[in-house]
This record gives structure tokens, sequence and C-alpha cells, in this order.
């Protein structure tokens, strides 16, 4: 269902790098080992994402990690045509999606849609992850998506 | 609502003031020259003395800290000093309302809004740099190329085309409504320069859906704001604009990171406009000229929309050029030229307009404006709206 790659798709941008409070360390170890990784709370269940410190749902402390199945649906995107990062000034166009993840509570994803740039775009197309390996310090990979 | 719990007319703006509105980057002054500049401004169109002022309020991240512009200034007395958070310039309202509160609580006398931006000194927002690793918020959207203000807001605006089948009809209005209301405005940095649909039509994307022309203009400047009791108000020389209502507004995880609000298709207005109108006790229908931040074109579709001005279904059918110029039509909009042709001072040029019809002073003044409304920060995480009216609706 999933693949990876190793084309970067925007190179030349700032790298991502856990945040120093320990927060989302997980997530970005997760990418590493090709698992999409989301937080979910012990005592309701709800899964939530960007990752909070508590539980929005109940205001539990107790959160834990889970691989979800790393597929969605499209539910809203943009094509960026202006270079506002000296990296991206010959890039041309390149498109961003929002990915809605309905078996982890309709949480949702930015990443970018892969092919064609100039594709059609359908809110609501099912799309799967493309775990996007990339060197850097240190290494990291990206969640990039593809229609299915 | 209580009238001991209300600001409702008890405080007035007295002052307005701008600098010259400069292009990015042109300014010839530092950024704290001219806030200094715009205070200055606004205290002498109240005739009030600088002295005067004991209190600060702001938003966003400015730079310009009240003890420094008090110190600065000679002010005797520093009895208040206030900051609002949000992102963009979703605090232009906030920050009148905080004034508001300071003086309705005993705090201070005579409060200052204010904001300042020197893009030469200190940087473009449409632009991002730098190499280093990012982490955080950011490190969720950034390397995927998202990064600049339009594209962090252009897939609420995808989003809201998709599940209600208008906007982009409106989107050109609101841009050539502002532009032709530049054209009676010598402040406004676009004075000068029309813009037809065919223009706007033609404009290279910056991110679709948004077009150039969509997207606010990025300036050097400051505005201010003197607001006092409305007691004090009555004996200086300017018309009574009182401070009918003033709101923040935030929905539920209105800051989720990641594009997780759970309310995804919203201006941020939801939460605020039934206070908003509550503490105002006016409806929609009561509402003369509206002032309605475009940080770009589609947030305003839905702030009008979430502030009942128009609804999901008409929105197309109502906001026409023709409908929203100051000049005959039924809802007059961004009087002044607003974010995309007056100045991008963060949207507080937007609050002065409103003040200005009030007191009948606008370069497009509408006929017989008793309720103007102004808000700011469309699709931010928290916004802010506020309403301005003469000394009869209090």
């Amino acid at each position: 269902m999933t693949r990876s790659t190793n084309d970067a798709h925007l190179p030349g941008l700032r790298q991502p790098a856990p945040a120093n409070d320990g927060l989302d360390a997980p997530f970005w170890e997760g990418t590493r080992a090709h698992e999409l990784r989301v937080q979910r709370c012990k005592k309701c269940g709800r899964h939530q994402w960007g990752p909070e410190w508590m539980c929005h749902a109940c205001n539990s402390l107790e959160l834990e990690w889970v691989a979800v199945n790393p597929t969605g649906q499209i539910y809203s995107w943009q094509r960026p045509h202006h270079p506002v990062h000296n990296a991206l000034s010959d890039r041309g166009p390149y498109i961003i999606v929002l990915v809605e993840l309905p078996q982890a509570d309709n949480v949702r994803m930015v990443g970018n849609l892969l092919g064609d740039p100039l594709q059609e775009v359908e809110i609501g197309a099912p799309v799967s992850v493309v775990f996007e390996d990339r060197e850097g310090d240190p290494d990291f990979t990206l969640v990039q998506w593809e229609v299915t | 609502m209580n009238d001991d719990y209300n600001l409702k007319g008890k405080v007035a703006v007295v002052g307005v003031g701008e600098t010259t509105y400069y292009k990015h980057g042109q300014s010839p002054d530092p950024e704290f020259v001219l806030v200094l500049k715009a205070i200055i401004a606004a205290c002498e169109d109240a005739g009030i003395s600088p002295k005067e002022i004991d209190g600060f309020c702001s938003y966003s991240n400015d730079r310009n800290d009240p003890p420094r512009l008090a110190n600065a200034l000679g002010i005797p007395e520093l009895r208040y000093s206030n900051m609002q958070w949000t992102s963009g310039g979703g605090g232009a309202a906030a920050a009148v309302q905080n004034a508001s509160g300071a003086i309705m609580a005993g705090s201070a006398n005579v409060v200052v809004a204010y904001r300042g931006l020197a893009q030469g000194q200190f940087g473009r927002f449409g632009r991002s740099g730098g190499s280093r690793p990012v982490s955080g918020p950011a490190a969720y959207t950034l390397p995927y190329g998202m990064m600049s203000a339009a594209q962090m807001y252009a897939m609420r605006t995808t989003r809201f085309m998709h599940e209600h089948g208008v906007g982009r009809e409106a989107m050109r209005a609101i841009a050539m409504t502002c532009y032709h209301h530049a054209q009676n405005n010598p402040r406004a940095v676009m004075n000068g320069k029309t813009l037809d649909a065919e223009t706007y039509d033609s404009s290279r994307w910056i991110t679709e859906p948004y077009r150039l022309f969509d997207c606010c203009l990025e300036n050097d400047g400051a505005a201010a704001m003197i607001i006092t009791r409305t007691d004090r108000a009555k004996d200086l020389a300017k018309p009574l604009a009182l401070v009918l209502g003033a709101q923040q507004s935030g929905g539920h995880r209105s800051g989720a990171t990641a594009e997780n609000v759970t309310d995804y298709v919203t201006s941020s207005f939801k939460p605020a406009v039934k206070h908003l109108y509550e503490q105002a006790d006016i409806t929609a229908t009561d509402i003369d000229v509206v002032q309605s931040y475009e940080n770009f074109t589609g947030g305003v579709v839905m702030s009008l929309i979430e502030h009942g001005l128009c609804t999901y279904e008409n929105a197309d059918e109502i906001l026409t050029f023709d409908n929203l110029r100051a000049d005959g039509g039924k809802l007059p909009l961004n009087t002044s030229g607003g974010n995309l042709a007056e100045c991008y001072m963060h949207g507080l040029g937007l609050q002065i307009e409103a003040v200005r019809q009030v007191r009948g002073e606008s370069c497009n003044q509408v006929p017989d404006v008793k309720v103007a409304l102004a808000n700011a920060g469309p699709m931010v995480a928290v916004a802010s709206t506020a309403l301005y009216g003469t000394e009869e609706t209090a």
C-alpha cells in the first residue's frame, strides 16, 4: 500500500527536527521506520494530531503513540506558484494537500501530492503515504502522498 | 446584557492617525519613529497632548514596546500596557477592545492602540528563508513548501469553495472594490492604480486559489488610535465615534496545529458575532458600512457571511462590485481601499476607517453612517471584531 522514495520533492527547504521538549520525537522516529504515528489517548481513545501534551477530548495526560493505516483522503489542497523561499525559485508549481485520516478520528496532515504538479486535484480522492527518505543532519523522512 | 458589564457607548475613539504609507522596505524612518509619528498624529487629531496617554495596547508581535514608547514620549505615568496574541493582524479590533476594557476598569484614562511595521528594517512576511532545521508545528508544514501567510490560509478557501460552491466571483469583486476606493484616498499606496476584471482574471497565481490581487499588500508605516471615556470625548473637537462593541473570536481548537482546527471552513468569527451584536444591541441590518480585514479575499467572503451580511447561498449575488462600492452600493466595503489597496498596517487602518465613516470624514464617505463594523484577521487562531457608532446609537 505504501512505498518509499529517495527522490526529494522539494529539496533545499529547512529540514524538520524533533521539538526540544520531546513532544513529537516519536512521530519523527516513526517516519524513519516508515510508520505513520499519531497520538492516541490511553483513557478515551481519541486520536490527536498535531501532538499536544494533553488529550483535548478528556484532558488526560496519558497519551501514547500508535501507528495508523497510512492512507487517507484529500480534504483540501493548494498549488503554490510564487516561490517564497530561495530553494523554490526554479521549482515551478507544486501541490500541497491536506489529508484527512478517517481511521484516526479524521485528524488532518499536510504534505505534498506527488505526480504531475499540474494534475487536477479532487477533494475526497483516496491517497496513500509515500515515505520520502532524505539525507540530512541527521537523516530524516517526510510524509508525502499520492493518489491511490 | 447587564449595562454594568457592557462597554457599549462608554468609551470613544477620539483621535486617529497614521504616517505616510510606504511600499514595503521604502520607509525612510525606522519602525519605532514611525510609531511615534503615528501616535503624535492621532493626538493632534484628538486635540490632546501625548503626555495625557497613560495606556498602550497592541497586537501581533509589535516590536515597539510601551515602556520605550512612554520613555520617548515623556509620559509621566505609564499605568497600563497590553499585548494581544494571535497570528497576523487578527488583534486589530482586540487592541481597541483591550484599550476600552482598561478605561472601563479605571486602569487608564487615555489609551493608544497602535501598530508599526518597517519591513526594510525587519523583513517581509511573504518571504521565508534560512536553512537551519525547523521544529514544532512549523516542521509539519514548512518542509512541504507551506510557510507563507497565503499558503497558510489558501486551503481554507479551497475547502470553502468546494463545500459551498461560491467565492470566486465575490473574491474578484472585493479586490476591485478595494482598488476602486483607493483612487479617492490620497493615503493609499495603490492610489492611481486601478484594477478591472480582466486584470484580476489574468493576474498570476500566488497559490491556487489565490491570485496576486487576492493577497494583501506588504507595507511600511504606522497607525494609532486614541481611546478615552465618552464623557471626556464630548469635550473634544471631533464628532463622537463610540465603541459599541468589541470581541475576540476563537472557536474550538482554533489554534490546533497542522490545519486541525475543528471547524475548518470558517473565518474564525462564528463565536464572536453573536456576542458582538448582543453587546451593541444591533443586528446585521443596522450596519451601514463594513471594513473587513483582507489578508486574502477568500477570508473576506467567509467573514461577511459569518457576520450575517450575506449567506453561503447568495454570497456571489450580494458581494458584487456594484453592491460593495461606497458610491451607491448597498453594502459598502473597505472604503479606504483596505489592506489590498490602502496599506497593510496589519488591519489597524480598517479600524481607523470605520471611525472616519462614523465621523463623516472618509474619502469615500457613505451617506448618513450611524454604525460601522471593522473586523480583523479572518482564518487566524483568534480574530477580533468591533462596532463603532455615532452618539445617537448609544
